[in-house]
């Protein structure tokens, strides 16, 4: 620390100091950025982001587990993968990242800064589809290794399908953020997460439960968005109810946290 | 009654309330402040303080009352009006996995013409700190973090809630500085305090709060002032004028707590206005006697 002039005392000639927003592309450009490396940095985080969903490649590939007739295992365990890694992203890490955004108080600092309550969201969708992209590509290169040949058609058809994930399992987590204690909030969002990997429809098709037992979990986003992934990536079937429980789930979690996120802690 | 909004005031505040269910945070609150100055919210802790800010900032809707800050209903603000009032929230807003620098860069991309990051992050000592994680900053350095991340958008009115809370004396006094200086500069400060040495010497105006509204008001010197006695003792004497005969007691009530705070006396004043007996019986029923001296060195 050193005895320099107050920062608004420092001459500056000719440059427009009034002040005022930057683009707001550039703002939500600032806090994806932000929101992106804290998830990259943060060990935690990653072993959700990466390493579960690595772990979960890896077994279905070698087990003779989560399989569908006549497809190969390296499909069916991609497509787990990567259901499993957008939830982990979209869950868990925005849960414990908004969660603990709004105990420190940065909910409440953020919607007096220009960027606001909707950049920081912005800012927070767009990261999260930015680390969806890196964990793809992470993921898909060790799915390669492990003699995963993709299809491109299969791929482009589960783009809107992960966009649509995305929503579902992005305002679940806002709404676990914005409604619970930080505490309950990493309690409740690993589980959940544990609990749909596991029992949800995302490891193991729900052709393979009991019936009705794969009926309810055919009603879960997780089930649904389990299943909708083998229909792009391991020639499952294309099951229009699937797609209609997913948007539904999507729909029902943007009006939820419009109705009940709490930007304070109190 | 509060003066209109004009080209020198930068906050307006009318008679503002806000209830947290039976609770009532604010109770007829006014308040103003001047561009070019520091006022300095004054009451002890759940007097209203921060809520009156977060009615000013938009984080909060009052009741009832009008806000005006730069002219604009807070509530409604644009980001263009966001960009000109800079927040120092009281526990900091501080997003705890970020680094101290990285985070202030962050800060200065929100804004188009923002301060150098470096010269600011050299000036409050944050360079010394720069990449540590938030969570394992320092109560003083965090409150750096969050002034440096107040400023950092050349704000034509600052908010600071307890911007001295946990710093230790030098930081304390670098921190007072650069106040002065934004004051200086044209910035309207407001800040609050339950520290009346976070008063004297840097506010011009105080506004004394309890209870949701607002006690006394006016400079420094004549709201309260502090004087030394002889035998070292602490005297603060506060001038309550217009005060309901009702309040009266809680303004003392609150006033001492805040004197005892300091080791202080306290001397409560009328101003002129007979209805403040109540407040001086009240006192002479206490058993610590009020130290006069002709010495009294005035420490404003």
């Amino acid at each position: 620390m050193t005895a320099v002039p107050a920062p608004h005392e420092t001459p500056r000639a000719t440059e427009d100091r009034t002040p005022r927003p930057a683009p707001p592309l550039r703002r939500i450009l600032a806090h994806a950025a932000l929101e992106t490396r804290l998830i990259l940095s943060n060990g935690e985080q990653l072993m959700v982001a990466i390493v579960l969903p690595a772990l979960v490649l890896i077994g279905l590939r070698l087990l003779p587990l989560g399989r569908i007739e006549g497809v190969p295992a390296i499909d069916t365990a991609v497509a787990a993968t990567l259901t499993t890694a957008l939830i982990s992203t979209s869950l868990t890490s925005q849960a414990i990242l908004t969660g603990f955004d709004r105990r420190n108080g940065v909910l409440r600092w953020v919607a007096t800064t220009p960027l606001g309550r909707d950049g920081y969201l912005g800012g927070k969708i767009l990261a999260t589809l930015t680390t969806h992209v890196l964990q793809v590509v992470v993921l898909g290169i060790l799915a390669l290794i492990l003699g995963w040949r993709p299809e491109l058609a299969g791929l482009l058809a589960a783009v809107p399908v992960w966009l649509i994930g995305t929503v579902a399992f992005g305002t679940l987590g806002l709404l676990i953020a914005g409604t619970l204690r930080t505490e309950a909030v990493l309690a409740v969002s690993n589980l959940v997460f544990l609990l749909l990997v596991a029992a949800g429809g995302v490891a193991f098709p729900t052709s393979t439960y009991p019936r009705v037992l794969g009926g309810l979990v055919d009603l879960l986003p997780s089930g649904a968005l389990g299943e909708l992934m083998r229909a792009c990536l391991a020639s499952g079937p294309f099951s229009a109810g699937s797609l209609v429980v997913l948007l539904l789930w999507a729909v029902a979690g943007v009006f939820a946290v419009l109705r009940w996120f709490r930007w304070t802690d109190v | 009654m509060v003066p209109a909004m004009d080209d020198h005031t930068a906050l307006v505040a009318d008679d503002l309330t806000l209830s947290y269910g039976a609770r009532k945070a604010l109770d007829g609150l006014s308040l103003t402040a001047a561009r070019g100055e520091v006022t300095a919210l004054l009451g002890p802790n759940g007097a209203g303080k921060t809520t009156a800010i977060s009615c000013a900032t938009g984080l909060l809707r009052p009741d009832a009352g009008s806000v005006r800050v730069l002219g604009t209903d807070p509530w409604r603000a644009s980001a263009a009006h966001r960009a000109r009032v800079g927040v120092m929230i009281q526990d900091g807003g501080l997003t705890s996995g970020a680094r101290a620098l990285p985070l202030l860069h962050y800060a200065a991309s929100l804004y188009a013409a923002p301060l150098d990051v470096e010269e600011v992050a050299e000036h409050l000592g944050i360079d010394e700190f720069a990449r540590t994680l938030v969570r394992r900053l320092s109560g003083g350095q965090r409150q750096r973090l969050a002034l440096a991340l107040a400023i950092i958008g050349r704000p034509d009115l600052v908010f600071l809630d307890e911007p001295t809370a946990g710093m230790d004396p030098a930081i304390r006094r670098r921190v007072r500085e650069l106040i002065r200086a934004l004051a200086r500069t044209g910035t309207a400060v407001v800040l609050t305090t339950h520290l009346m040495d976070d008063v004297v010497g840097l506010a011009d105006s105080v506004q004394v709060i309890s209870r949701g509204r607002v006690l006394a008001a006016g400079s420094v010197q004549d709201v309260i002032s502090a004087h030394r006695a002889a035998d070292g003792a602490l005297v603060v004497r506060a001038t309550a004028t217009g005060v309901p005969p009702e309040v009266a007691p809680v303004l003392a009530a609150d006033l001492r707590e805040v004197a005892a705070r300091h080791g202080a006396e306290l001397e409560v004043t009328t101003g002129g206005a007979a209805d403040l007996e109540a407040v001086l019986l009240d006192l002479m029923d206490e058993d610590a006697p009020t130290v006069h001296s002709p010495a009294e060195e005035n420490l404003t």
